[in-house]
């Protein structure tokens, strides 16, 4: 009966979190070890949505395999996109225009926008509650209409060209933004109301999943998950790009170290990435929006990394050239990898509600995962 | 004007004039067999299309809006639907058990329909130990769910069929002791006796904070005894999947669910009778003339008016609010609840004693 049920010597059971699961949002597979409801162990599976993206990108040209990447962490895509676009940007010593620039960060702030939303439904939606999801989508649904009309798509925007941006901004763009701004300033209170006054929902993550700033660094942990551990590792202050050393906002940064400081640094960033929307919306310069590059980039010789701040954390992207047309090897160093790999420090001795909101507050995004 | 009370009566003289003692009973029988399984049915579907609605009003949308005017046949379809599908039988699973606790959960359900009163006399049984019979019977249903969960042979079957087993023996405490409260003003179990105490005015204005703390307790209770956000832990999609009932399909399914809706119902029922005075009108003692109109509102509209407004407090509390960890479930009923429940008797029975309730 015991080899039954799936338990090992210790007469602990071994669960299945996934592949197919509510809360993994996405193919994660976790192999948790349960005594009774208590977590000893968790062992992430990966491999169920590889789509070898790195290999892929090597047989693209410097233009074509920015896209790809939209695929890695669909929620922030505009953010890979940024991050490809300038490595290759490093590499060819292009000058983006001033116009391009606002427009790239106006649109990053957005994208993290529209994914903090996501993330703050689901969350909730993790913790049993159904309601805030809808709420966070009526938000987030007018930042992909934003999208739709600039980008001419929701998710996957594909926006961004070595060198600028594809076209021009939309002639509602600033208007509808400022709209966006107004709706969401004046909503902002029923998420306060809803979900982080909740008494149940502060028990359920305050203490829970708890990570120090010394295992973060270890871990790597990067974004939110490590800035809630009291670790300062915003790329936009430490290494910024485009114009974010010229532009006024807060590293949001907690030193609770649980789900609940995480929670907090999210909803910081948003009304941060609100500010800096603000900065910029009535100050978009007039000008180019995209650079004059060749037709066909061919990038010098040689190692080029960059990095930027995606909503989840540190995304790196490392080109090596050989001179070609095409990248001769890619590595991207994903922020959702790293954080992965400390839910089992984290969520060892919780119980099975607490690995929940471990998972809810990291935010994974599986196919950045598993690239 | 055409009462139940009336219609019950007729139809008993007609029998017994027509059949004689014996058969008039088991025809008498027979019909409320039916009705009960008619009323199930009817408070599946009403509960369940009224659950979506009020999700819909909650979250900003629509809800079912397709199928017949304003959606009202959706949940019917959806019952078609479940009837016609395959009834799976997971492999591995104890196939009898696996069978049968459908049943038993519907069958518990069932039960706790015989004392409650819908109407000016319209009970189905008066017996004169109601509420404990409610309280004894309702607990009946933890059985099936723990059958279902281990005859699955479903390691989330297990986990949610076991949470479901210590938080319904758990919760059981506070919402008797609650009860219990009812019984000491009223000083009878018998359900009749309970609401006729009632009739100038309801326990919940005339028995003071005492009773308000009683209600407040056995709300929560009853919300965490029938599995329900925020204490659907048994169910917890997002941890179990779907709980005890992971390995259900088609109609079994659809007998767990409509077991959830009535068993709802059923608590919902028992505090309107218990708090809220059942069918009796409102009354304030004194007021006749404001007495008399209250009146005139039939009996039945009373009852479940009163149990509707109490089942949705119940779906508002799963649409707002998140659900608690299994220890933390735990702690609620055994630091918090079953203290302030106990303390509060002592009170209610002080009360009592002193004759302030009256």
């Amino acid at each position: 009966m015991l080899e039954e049920l799936g338990t090992n010597d210790q007469g602990d059971m071994i669960i299945n979190i996934g592949p197919q699961h509510p809360s993994t949002h996405g193919v994660l597979h976790l192999v948790i070890t349960l005594n009774g409801e208590t977590i000893k162990k968790v062992e992430p599976h990966l491999g169920y949505i590889h789509r070898s993206i790195e290999k892929m990108c090597e047989s693209l040209s410097y233009r074509q395999f920015i896209y790809v990447t939209s695929r890695m962490d669909y929620l922030s895509s505009h953010i890979n996109n940024h991050g490809c676009a300038l490595c290759v940007e490093k590499g060819l010593q292009i000058e983006i225009p001033a116009r391009a620039q606002v427009i790239r960060v106006l649109m990053d702030e957005l994208t993290r926008l529209a994914s903090h939303l996501l993330w703050w439904g689901a969350l909730a939606m993790d913790l049993g509650a159904f309601t805030p999801f809808f709420y966070s989508f009526r938000e987030r649904e007018m930042i992909n209409e934003l999208m739709e009309d600039t980008c001419g798509a929701r998710l996957t925007m594909n926006y961004i060209v070595p060198g600028g941006v594809m076209m021009d901004l939309h002639p509602d763009f600033q208007r509808k933004v400022k709209e966006f701004l107004r709706l969401f300033k004046s909503k902002i209170h029923e998420y306060d109301d809803l979900v982080t006054g909740n008494i149940i929902f502060q028990n359920r993550t305050k203490g829970v999943g708890y990570i120090s700033r010394e295992d973060a660094i270890s871990y790597g942990c990067t974004g939110p998950t490590g800035r809630g551990s009291g670790l300062s590792c915003d790329i936009r202050k430490l290494y910024p790009y485009e114009i974010y050393d010229q532009l006024q906002f807060d590293e949001v940064i907690e030193t609770g170290g649980d789900s609940w400081a995480r929670y907090k640094v999210r909803v910081g960033e948003m009304v941060q990435s609100m500010r800096i929307i603000e900065q910029l919306i009535d100050n978009i310069p007039e000008g180019e929006f995209q650079a004059k590059t060749k037709a066909v980039l061919k990038l010098p010789k040689g190692d080029f990394y960059t990095r930027v701040e995606t909503a989840r954390g540190e995304l790196g992207v490392y080109i090596v050239s050989e001179g070609g047309s095409t990248p001769y090897r890619i590595k991207f160093r994903s922020p959702g990898f790293s954080n992965l790999s400390a839910l089992d420090h984290m969520s060892r001795g919780g119980k099975i509600g607490d690995l929940m909101a471990t998972m809810g507050t990291l935010d994974l995004v599986i196919p950045d995962i598993d690239r | 004007m055409i009462s139940l009370e009336g219609l019950t009566t007729l139809l008993q003289t007609w029998l017994q004039n027509t059949l004689g003692e014996p058969w008039a009973f088991a025809a008498e029988s027979v019909l409320v067999g039916i009705a009960a399984i008619t009323l199930f049915a009817f408070l599946g579907l009403a509960l369940v299309y009224m659950e979506r609605k009020v999700a819909a009003l909650m979250q900003i949308r629509l809800g079912p809006n397709r199928v017949g005017p304003k959606g009202i046949f959706q949940t019917s379809a959806d019952t078609l639907e479940l009837v016609m599908k395959e009834g799976l039988t997971a492999d591995g699973a104890d196939k009898f058990l696996f069978n049968l606790a459908p049943f038993m959960v519907m069958i518990a359900a069932m039960l706790v329909l015989a004392p409650i009163a819908f109407a000016r006399n319209f009970q189905i049984w008066d017996l004169s130990i109601g509420v404990l019979y409610v309280a004894a019977v309702s607990s009946v249903a933890v059985i099936g769910i723990l059958m279902a969960g281990w005859s699955s042979n479903n390691k989330y079957s297990l986990l949610g069929a076991m949470r479901s087993a210590a938080q319904i023996v758990s919760y059981e405490l506070s919402a008797g002791l609650s009860i219990l409260a009812i019984v000491i003003l009223t000083g009878s179990l018998r359900i009749s006796d309970i609401i006729n105490s009632q009739a100038d005015g309801w326990w919940i204005i005339k028995g003071h904070l005492p009773v308000l703390i009683a209600f407040i307790v056995f709300l929560i209770a009853v919300t965490a005894e029938t599995n329900r956000a925020p204490f659907d832990l048994a169910e917890a999609e997002s941890e179990l999947t779907a709980g005890f009932h992971t390995e259900y399909s088609g109609m079994k399914f659809a007998l767990f669910f409509l077991a959830e809706y009535v068993n709802i119902f059923i608590v919902c029922a028992i505090g309107a009778t218990l708090f809220l005075g059942g069918w009796m009108p409102f009354h304030i003692g004194g007021w006749d003339s404001f007495n008399h109109v209250m009146d005139f509102i039939p009996s039945s509209l009373w009852f479940f008016g009163k149990t509707m407004f109490l089942i949705f407090l119940i779906m508002w509390f799963r649409w707002t609010f998140p659900r608690l960890r299994v220890d933390q479930l735990l702690n609620l009923e055994w630091k918090y609840l079953l203290p302030i429940s106990m303390v509060n008797l002592l009170l209610v029975t002080f009360m009592a004693i002193m004759g302030w309730h009256l």
